[in-house]
């Protein structure tokens, strides 16, 4: 396991520990250096003055060349353990005396090496002038100290500074353990409240604050944090709470909205089935119409006719005239139920849709008008390039009425003047048929399109009341819509959008 | 001038004088056989159990289409897959304006088409136009190979 995955307690200690012995190793290293160097000072002084003293004691013996006398004042060195070997050399140099007395000759250096005192090679050397008061050298004085009570004295040092180490370590490691939790608990308690809060989601839960310190200030931090997340999460569920409530709702209105249409649809169903069957019923309505009320009419035509050409002597003029007006009577009734008859079938034939050339139409219009009324003189004007989507079949019936209500309506008009164009209107492009006949009073203008409205007697203009109405449904069966603007004896103009 | 007999289909007995009338005003002379309805028709063209059918064609057939018990059209039908009356010339004369009667009319194979005015005048004429067409200037088809007898 690398240093940085250890958990932060071990790391910690670690750390403690880790300054901790560097501190104490760095201390009784300098501690025990300082022993050994002030030993081995004192050692080097003892041996100094241990020479000064056997060296003033053998000037006698070395003036009078007395190898006993010398003998015995080396002897005297067995007081001293750490003496391992003594030695007097005479003035040239030669080894007069030595100590033990027992050690081989080859163990003592053959001629003396300059005055002082040494380590050499684990070992206390010193040489010391051996002479009389402010006189000349004598001999030399040779001793040999070995290093046992130094290395005795490092060891104990060391064992000291082992243990006051050992011990050091010890209360470091105790505190450490002690002390750590004061960094480490606080970090131990926010990971494991953000582990909690991750693992449960719990936005809710809020890290213990141990103190004002820095680690004060991140739980601080951190629970601020939560709580802005808590209020989040909060106002976030409450959205999708309401989200959910919306869809709900909405599900609902389309469940309902569905409902409501296939209810409508069922209804519109059924309309659709009435309506089919009214039409049928219209459709035999019509076909009854138009065989069995026109039968007796032609009867009553027919009979009044046969009259009037077999029995005419017997009738007188009053007789004569009577059955005219029946015959006239009956052919407008039967003029009335065809139309009646038309209005029914344009209202209810099927639509084709094209794009028509209603200019075209109305020259054709208007040459019919002329060909069948040859007697009128009227000044037709038509708009070239008019055109407009619808039934050809259903615009020319529209159009044939318009256009044959303004050639009637000019009848008594010494100028008479027809028009077809079209106008602008709020947008729109507007379609006109105008006259400057009969006109009409405007405040009749709404009854203009009823059935069997007429504004104008018989006996002033023919017709049946059903032409406009026709026009109407026809234009209303496109989409669009009619109106009329006139005077009396000032002309009428016919509007129409498709 | 054709003298074959006219079978006039009319369930109206006064169309039917009427008609009978305008042929005498302009001396169309031939036979008139009234049929009052399709039952009667088809019977006179065909016979029925026990009476034998006319001995001769008509020369024409005019033809009213609402008729009672066997329409107008329905007569028709029975005239067009019967091999003895296949060509026979069938002329419909009617109240009728109706753009189906026309279709239905001309699909099932008449040979005319005529509205009835309601002007007694109109009507007279066409009578006469008509008798003098089919029996003057129209040209019959030949007899089927076995007249009825």
């Amino acid at each position: 396991m690398r240093l940085r995955d250890w958990p932060i307690k071990q790391k910690l200690t670690a750390i403690l520990l880790l300054v901790s012995g560097l501190v104490l190793l760095l201390t009784s290293a300098a501690f025990v250096t300082y022993q050994v160097l002030a030993f081995r000072r004192t050692a080097l002084g003892n041996l100094s003055t241990l020479g000064r003293v056997i060296g003033a004691n053998s000037t006698a013996s070395l003036a009078f060349a007395n190898e006993a006398d010398a003998k015995e004042i080396l002897s005297a060195l067995r007081t001293e353990p750490h003496v391992v070997a003594a030695a007097l050399y005479d003035k040239a140099g030669r080894l007069f005396a030595r100590y033990p007395a027992d050690l081989p000759g080859d163990s003592f250096p053959t001629t003396p090496g300059r005055d002082g005192y040494r380590f050499e090679h684990g070992y206390l050397v010193g040489l010391e002038k051996v002479a009389e008061a402010g006189n000349s050298r004598l001999g030399t004085l040779y001793l040999k100290s070995d290093m046992r009570a130094v290395s005795s004295t490092l060891r104990l040092s060391a064992a000291i500074a082992v243990a006051v180490m050992g011990v050091s370590l010890l209360a470091a490691y105790l505190l450490a353990t002690a002390l750590q939790g004061s960094i480490s608990g606080p970090i131990l308690a926010l990971a494991e409240t953000a582990k909690g809060v991750s693992a449960r989601q719990d936005y809710s839960a809020r890290t213990p604050k141990l103190g004002e310190d820095e680690l004060g200030v991140l739980s601080d931090a951190f629970n601020q944090m939560l709580g802005r997340i808590e209020d989040q999460d909060r106002a976030l569920r409450k959205s999708q709470e309401d989200l959910q409530r919306y869809a709900g709702e909405l599900e609902q209105r389309v469940a309902e909205r569905t409902h409501e249409l296939q209810e409508s649809n069922e209804a519109l169903r059924r309309n659709a089935a009435e309506l089919l069957a009214v039409n049928a019923e219209l459709d035999a309505f019509a076909y009854s119409v138009s065989h069995d009320l026109r039968a007796p009419l032609r009867s009553i035509d027919g009979f009044s006719q046969v009259l009037l050409e077999d029995y005419s002597a017997h009738l007188d003029d009053v007789g004569r005239h009577s059955l005219q007006r029946v015959r006239a009577a009956t052919q407008r009734m039967a003029t009335l139920i065809d139309d009646l008859l038309k209005l029914a079938r344009y209202s209810r034939s099927e639509m084709r849709t094209e794009v028509v050339d209603l200019s075209r139409m109305a020259h054709d219009i208007v040459a019919e008008l002329r060909r069948t009324t040859p007697s009128r003189q009227v000044d037709v004007a038509i708009a070239p390039g008019l055109q407009a989507r619808g039934d050809p079949r259903l615009l020319r019936v529209a159009l044939e009425n318009l256009l044959g209500n303004s050639w009637k309506y000019t009848e008594k008009e010494p100028r008479p003047r027809v028009e077809f164009g079209s106008v602008e209107m709020n947008g729109d492009r507007a379609l006109m048929v105008r006259d400057n006949g009969a006109g009409f009073d405007m405040k009749y203008a709404d009854k203009l399109f009823g059935v069997f409205q007429r504004l104008h007697s018989a006996t002033e203009f023919e017709g049946t009341g059903v032409g406009l109405a026709t026009v109407q449904r026809i234009i209303t069966r496109h989409g669009g819509r009619i109106w009329a603007e006139g005077a009396i004896d000032r002309g009428a103009t016919f509007y129409f959008i498709l | 001038m054709n003298s074959g007999t006219i079978l006039l289909v009319e369930d109206n007995p006064d169309d039917a004088a009427l008609t009978l009338r305008a042929f005498k005003h302009h001396n169309i002379t031939n036979d008139v056989v009234v049929a009052q309805d399709g039952v009667e028709a088809l019977a006179y063209l065909f016979g029925t159990e026990g009476n034998a059918g006319a001995k001769q064609l008509p020369a024409i057939v005019l033809l009213d289409l609402k008729l009672p018990k066997v329409n107008g059209l329905e007569v028709l039908q029975r005239i067009r897959s019967d091999e003895r009356t296949r060509l026979l010339p069938v002329v419909i004369l009617t109240s009728s304006d109706e753009e189906h009667d026309l279709i239905d009319g001309y699909s099932l194979g008449a040979n005319s088409y005529v509205r009835k005015p309601v002007d007694f005048v109109e009507f007279n004429q066409a009578a006469k136009q008509l008798g003098l067409y089919w029996l003057l200037v129209n040209r019959a088809p030949p007899a089927p190979p076995e007249a009825l007898t």
